[in-house]
């Protein structure tokens, strides 16, 4: 089952063509690394697929019903606010810079979305927010703050504040960008976890070894186009130049 | 002289600053935040409006605002309103003077926010009114405590404006006694409760600020 699908996405910002067509669909239980230059379009196509950027033309769907589609003449029209609403229920992102509430304890970071989106009691919604921060290791944190964390541990907060909704699918936007080398580890380790669960996931990564070791499928996107896409074997045996020098530079 | 006299009038004028003060802090803050929405507002009109309303208020003298809220009644209407209408007026304008100044300082915060507190939100199923209440204004509140506390101490001062419409108020009062008893000490007791109270405020404010330090 495709949890996600993407046709020919175009975006510009003003005169700038980002993206020039992307098209891409996720299975059910499968793992999608975007690896890929500063500026090739990652980000955005990642801030267009969680609906934080509208492309301006293109298809997005998730379990095969429109957030978007694209109208004869090229343009995407969003559906209305409240099917979104319920379609955005679908997947969760984990940002580069977290994003924790810091005026919040962590587990009430984890804890309030629930009790909002989906109306459960805060005893239920803080059980099972104790239970997923036990999981990631971070059961003496309920209470702390997140400016009390390190940046791997306010990570893992917020991988676990995201699944707190139970998504069907996890964006990731770069995890361990911001973090020291030393704290990667604690955090690649946790979404390895969820890969071993079959979680669905999409990874915007510059980790070209943990790329290589998780993923299902790859997808090297430069200049606003998806030039190479295949099998973590695919990429890394790739004869494309450009791919070649990108992965020759993060030295796998 | 008599001390106590003059301590009692003081007194009893001094009532009346606490009582302007607080009714324009009550009043003021909640309006402040809906001007500094209408001045942020995508609607063009809705924005300029706030604008023209805010730079109206910081540019002209709070004096002459006080004196145009009291007869605008009468020369734009033709109302006559009672003299009870002295202290009305002289609470209305220290109203829509302190809000233009609180607005922008709402702006200030509120625009101090990084877009991704609003992103995380969105993406987590949060609506717009639940993010900007749960998310977003505890924290700008506690960005703009220490302007707040700025304009709260102006503000205590302020109050002695009111003598421009005749409502007695401390000054008002220290004024009179000093000009009928020929001695400047009633002005400077009244300094000295200005004074006193101004640093209840500020401690009031700084145990505010305290407050909201568990966390960065």
């Amino acid at each position: 089952m495709k949890i996600l699908e993407i046709r020919d996405m175009k975006k510009s910002f003003g005169d700038l063509e980002v993206l020039k067509g992307v098209s891409l669909s996720v299975n059910e239980g499968e793992v999608l690394s975007i690896i890929g230059p500063s500026g090739s379009g990652k980000s955005t196509l990642l801030r267009c697929a969680t609906m934080l950027e509208q492309m301006d033309e293109g298809d997005l769907l998730y379990l095969d019903e429109y957030a978007a589609k694209d109208v004869k003449g090229g343009k995407s029209i969003y559906s209305s606010k409240l099917d979104l609403k319920r379609i955005r229920r679908n997947f969760g992102l984990v940002f580069q810079n977290f994003n924790l509430f810091p005026h919040y304890s962590v587990l009430k970071n984890v804890a309030e979305a629930p009790q909002l989106v989906d109306g459960i009691s805060k005893k239920k919604a803080e059980t099972r927010a104790r239970i997923l921060l036990d999981k990631l290791g971070l059961s003496d944190k309920a209470e702390a703050f997140p400016f009390q964390l390190s940046g791997g541990q306010q990570q893992r907060v917020s991988i676990a504040r995201a699944l707190a909704l139970q998504p069907k699918l996890l964006f990731f936007d770069e995890p361990t960008s911001a973090l020291d080398p030393e704290l990667t580890g604690e955090v690649l380790k946790v979404i390895k976890e969820l890969a071993k669960e079959k979680m669905t996931m999409v990874i915007v990564t510059h980790e070209m070894h943990f790329a290589e070791e998780l993923s299902d499928r790859i997808i090297f996107i430069e200049d606003g186009i998806i030039q190479v896409e295949g099998t973590p074997e695919d990429i890394f045996k790739t004869d494309n130049p450009r791919l070649k020098e990108f992965i020759g530079k993060f030295g796998k | 002289m008599n001390i106590n006299f003059v301590l009692t009038q003081l007194g009893l004028g001094f009532l009346t600053t606490v009582i302007i003060f607080a009714l324009t802090l009550l009043f003021s803050l909640p309006l402040g935040l809906l001007v500094s929405f209408g001045r942020m507002s995508k609607i063009f009109i809705i924005r300029t409006i706030s604008k023209f309303y805010i730079s109206v208020m910081r540019g002209t003298p709070l004096m002459l605002q006080l004196i145009v809220v009291f007869f605008a009644p009468y020369y734009v209407f033709g109302l006559q309103l009672g003299s009870s209408y002295r202290f009305t007026a002289v609470i209305v304008a220290f109203v829509l003077n302190y809000a233009a100044y609180f607005a922008e300082i709402y702006r200030g915060g509120i625009e101090s926010m990084p877009v991704g507190q609003y992103e995380a939100a969105k993406v987590l199923g949060y609506s717009k009114g639940q993010t900007f209440i749960r998310i977003i204004l505890p924290q700008v509140i506690k960005r703009i405590l220490p302007p707040i506390t700025n304009e709260t101490i102006t503000l205590v001062k302020d109050t002695s404006l009111a003598f421009v419409l005749s409502v007695v108020e401390m000054f008002t009062m220290a004024k009179q006694i000093a000009a009928s008893q020929t001695t400047m000490m009633p002005l400077m007791i009244a300094g000295l409760f200005y004074y006193l109270f101004n640093l209840v405020v500020a401690f009031g404010m700084e145990r505010i600020e305290k407050s909201m330090n568990y966390y960065r």
